[in-house]
């Protein structure tokens, strides 16, 4: 077997130290009958050499299609130091920071990204790091229940802007707790006051806003905000990193800011690996603190003085607090956060503006190139950021196959999620499409529209 | 043993205005890089976020210096009990590193996807052979995820049958804390019962705690107490009787892998921590991967998404395939590039390697826990087997010498290895959990036991070298109380 030192010289003398006569002995506590004698159906072992054949060659048949997808998933140039210092054997295979002084680099490194992302997003205090996007919705949601004392409802509405999985995500995770989201329906791709305006005075526990929303469309924040806060509803923003190199954070919503802010960590130097490891974050102001889930690294000084850092408020945690935890959450995904960490510090405050530009710009271009297409107009005429809907003159999903068929994986089909819109499609540009890019799918496009036609 | 002795600045320390990785940026340092005048004003951002201007080089030395601060599996033996920290496969990571995969957009068509999926499925196929379950689902991302997903699953069942009053679950008290948050967080209400002298379940405890509002039970086995259920079987036909369903807890599946399976214990759903058993990285804290199986009954109610075979084509099943299932747990199939990962260690394995893994695991802490006891430490359980961990007390060096569990591992950290698991289970009192895992020499476990006699010698010569370690750390023991009191959670810079 590849990964066992043993020599038959070791087994024998350490049977020898144990007193026992063979291997099989040690398993002399469990019942005969229960045991198994083969596993028929796992294949013979690779050597690395074959394992490296298989692998290489089931990548090499996905191909490398042209990506025009967003959806909560952002295909963005990630700094070759980003994974070369991430994949570092101390970073990749060490333990949670439990035994403080012998992980003092891991929490360090989530002390500086609790630092980013609170200024990010404008808000006091961060965790280091929930599942993912849709898991940060539905533990803010959670969170809001336990923050807002006075609300007794557990009533969270969940705009349609939001995204559709992570209303899913939320809904299969926090119901069983008798948590109820009530969907607002927005048909004109925005939520606005006047959709809300029924909730008026009721007991509402939070409104989630997604910024920029599903549809990639900007929602008009600071009023939203403010007729939550109005109306006595804790404020739960769901943001994209990127977007907040140029745009307000959520500590910044309206008279008062978000209550609380997540997302997803992805964009900020995580790849986009079929939909995951990704990282959850979630902030959230300092009055809140105590009832975030998941692990907080503060900063302390050690029996000498000096400055140090150790996991902290773990009170709040399942391994002290048991049944009466603010969550199940262990393991999160702190290799993520490390990467994202990094990818922060690679671009800094402006790189990170100038990501956020040149992702506006490109979807401009892509937008301008697609409608030009006949057959294609916009769903939406709003301010957004990198991702716009589009209708077709016919349905989604045989164009898209026959794109991809082309190499160009041609967005996202939104007829399953929102058929109220029609033959809907949601692009998405970032800083890694190029003016050839554009134009190679609009021609395929095109073709696609045209030859559609022929046949039909 | 080369650990970075000083220690590192804030990486906000290094900035300076106008610095920066300027290579990394998507357009140059000086070009325009004003808001588009289609977003409006109210929306923008007014002032700049505190990143740090850092040039690429600061970043790569600054953040290799903080790798060096830590303790990890590829510079020291880390025998962390329940955590099966064991060697984590470079091929793992170069192949689900390959671009066809990182590329890959979670979305796009499954045409475009066949290569990838049929890993997946195939990791679905061989968690089933060896768990002995008949359906897998791969998209809870860490253990407790898993257990999330198991207790859904418990309940969904029972409310199908409308049987509605069932939404106890009972967990053993050495249980991990998930066991119970878990519970919780399902909706669920939480009866603790006792284990007896020998590490078993009290089954005598558990008749009584059965009955018409029993959801179902959650066990790890071989238990957290690094021992085999030895009454599994009767266990499982209590709790089934009753009408309650069992939970697997897989985080002490290394222990039994090719010797004894969850699905013919009679277990009806479980989740399986890759990031032990099947080797992927810890990463610091994440990320992971938890698995379910499910028994027969179980099957309409898993999480989605799961991979399913139609002819030789992949395809993703969704809630049209699976109406009845507990929704989605993550925002696109969870962590995927971990699930490669195990695909790939398992492929490596391969049929005889399964075996190996519960045989190694188990060899190497038996030796351990001899040579230890042999050595004068006492062992919780002597009585017993050990399975692929077991617990040293240290309650006589407390009560003789004032040196805890805790102090002996602190001190080992000075003799190079990573500290066992402390103060878990919660019922042996001055516990240290040690799990050595498959993949360690016999020269490694020496070192570690003759680290072990030094340092009771140690507690006996001189008793305040080990109370008041680590002392070749970058830090010595830290301020936990100052850290709760005076929250420190985020740089500012010193004030103007």
């Amino acid at each position: 077997m590849p990964f066992n030192p043993h020599t038959p010289d070791d087994v024998e003398q350490m049977l020898a130290a144990i007193g026992a006569k063979k291997i099989e002995d040690l398993f002399d506590e469990i019942p005969k009958d229960l045991r198994i004698e083969s596993l028929a159906g796992i294949p013979d072992a690779l050597n690395e050499m074959q394992v490296g054949r298989l692998m290489s060659a089931r990548a090499a048949q996905d191909g490398t299609p042209l990506n025009f997808i967003g959806a909560g998933a952002y295909e963005h140039h990630i700094p070759s130091a980003v994974w070369a210092v991430t994949t570092r054997g101390e970073f990749y295979s060490a333990y949670t920071p439990y035994q403080a002084e012998a992980s003092q680099g891991t929490l360090q490194l989530i002390y500086e990204y609790q630092t980013m992302i609170t200024s990010l997003t404008g808000l006091d205090v961060s965790n280091a790091s929930l599942y993912d996007g849709g898991s940060a919705v539905a533990e803010a949601a959670l969170m809001s229940i336990r923050a807002h004392r006075k609300s007794k409802s557990q009533r969270i509405l969940v705009p349609t802007t939001l995204n559709p999985n992570y209303r899913k995500t939320a809904v299969a995770t926090a119901s069983g707790q008798g948590v109820r989201f009530e969907e607002i329906a927005c048909p004109k791709g925005a939520l606005s006051v006047a959709d809300l305006e029924k909730y008026a005075g009721e007991d509402v526990t939070a409104l989630v806003i997604q910024q920029p929303n599903f549809f990639g469309v900007l929602e008009d924040v600071d009023a939203l905000t403010d007729w939550a806060h109005a109306n006595n509803i804790l404020v739960i923003a769901s943001v994209n990193p990127t977007s907040l190199g140029i745009l307000k954070p959520p500590g910044e919503w309206g008279a008062r800011g978000a209550d609380i802010a997540c997302g997803d960590c992805q964009p900020l130097g995580v790849p986009l690996s079929s939909g995951g490891p990704y990282a959850g974050f979630l902030t959230t102001k300092m009055e809140f603190v105590r009832q975030m889930p998941g692990r907080i690294v503060g900063r302390t000084v050690d029996a000498n003085g000096k400055q140090g850092f150790a996991l902290t408020l773990q009170a709040r945690e399942q391994h002290i607090r048991r049944g009466k935890a603010t969550s199940n959450i262990c393991t999160n995904q702190g290799l993520l956060v490390t990467a994202a960490t990094i990818y922060l510090s690679l671009l800094g405050p402006e790189g990170l503006a100038r990501v956020a530009n040149e992702c506006h710009r490109n979807l401009g271009e892509l937008v301008g190139a697609l409608t030009r297409v006949k057959g294609v107009k916009p769903a939406f005429e709003k301010p957004r950021f990198h991702e716009a809907v589009l209708l077709l003159d016919r349905p989604v999903g045989p164009v898209l196959a026959e794109l991809a068929r082309r190499g160009i994986v041609g967005g996202f089909d939104l007829s399953n999620d929102y058929p109220e819109l029609g033959n809907a499609l949601l692009v998405c540009a970032t800083e890694t499409r190029t003016a050839a890019d554009i134009e190679a799918y609009a021609d395929a496009l095109a073709e696609t529209l045209k030859a559609a036609v022929r046949a039909a | 043993m080369a650990m970075l002795k000083h220690p590192e600045k804030i990486i906000f320390e290094y900035s300076r205005p106008q610095r920066g990785s300027y290579g990394q940026w998507p357009t140059e340092q000086g070009t325009p890089n004003d808001v588009a005048a289609d977003i409006p004003e109210n929306l923008r951002r007014r002032k700049a976020p505190m990143l740090p201007e850092v040039s690429e080089l600061e970043v790569v030395r600054h953040f290799t210096r903080l790798s060096q601060l830590n303790f990890s599996i590829d510079t020291h033996f880390y025998p962390l009990g329940s955590c099966t920290m064991k060697y984590n496969p470079k091929a793992c990571n170069q192949y689900a590193m390959l671009p066809g995969f990182l590329n890959r957009h979670p979305l796009a068509p499954e045409s475009t996807g066949q290569g990838f999926l049929a890993c997946m499925y195939e990791l679905q196929e061989m968690l089933k052979e060896v768990t002995g379950m008949q359906g897998v689902a791969l998209s809870p991302m860490a253990g407790a995820h898993g257990e999330f997903a198991g207790v859904a699953m418990i309940r969904a069942y029972h409310r199908a049958r409308g049987d509605l009053a069932r939404n106890e679950i009972i967990v053993p008290v050495a249980a991990h804390g998930t066991n119970p948050a878990t519970a919780t967080m399902c909706g669920c209400v939480v009866r603790e019962i006792p284990v007896n002298d020998d590490g078993d379940v009290d089954v005598e405890a558990l008749k009584a705690a059965v009955g018409p509002n029993t959801a179902g039970i959650m066990l790890t086995n071989p238990s957290t107490c690094g021992v085999f259920e030895r009454r599994i079987q009767e266990v499982a036909r209590i709790v089934h009787d009753a009408g309650g369903l069992l939970y697997y807890d897989g985080a002490n599946l290394n222990a039994i892998l090719g010797k004894v399976r969850p699905g013919d214990m009679g277990f009806d759903v479980i989740h399986m921590n890759l990031h032990k058993t099947f080797s992927t990285p810890h990463g610091g804290g994440g990320p992971g991967a938890g698995a379910v199986g499910v028994s027969q009954r179980l099957l309409p109610f898993m999480p989605i998404p799961v991979v399913g075979k139609d002819g030789d084509r992949y395809r993703w099943l969704s809630e049209k395939d699976l109406p009845q299932s507990i929704g989605r747990l993550s925002a696109f199939m969870g962590n995927a590039g971990v699930l490669l990962r195990a695909y790939i260690y398992m492929r490596m394995l391969g049929r005889e390697g399964m075996h190996r893994v519960g045989e190694f695991a188990t060899l190497n802490a038996n030796y351990l826990m001899a040579r230890l006891a042999k050595a004068g430490f006492d062992l919780a359980y002597p009585n017993r087997r050990a399975s692929h961990e077991f617990i040293i007390t240290a309650k006589k060096q407390k009560n003789d010498l004032g040196v805890s569990a805790m102090d002996i591992a602190k001190r080992l950290l000075d003799y190079g290895f990573h500290a066992p698991t402390t103060y878990f289970p919660l019922l042996v009192p001055e516990c240290l959990l040690i799990e050595p895992t498959e993949t360690e020499s016999k020269e490694a476990l020496d070192g570690f036991i003759d680290a072990m006699i030094a340092i009771q010698k140690e507690a006996e010569a001189q008793a305040d070298l080990v109370t008041s370690a680590p002392h070749t750390m970058t830090v010595r023991r830290l301020d936990d109380v100052r850290a709760a009191r005076q929250l420190d959670l985020a740089w500012k810079p010193a004030a103007a």
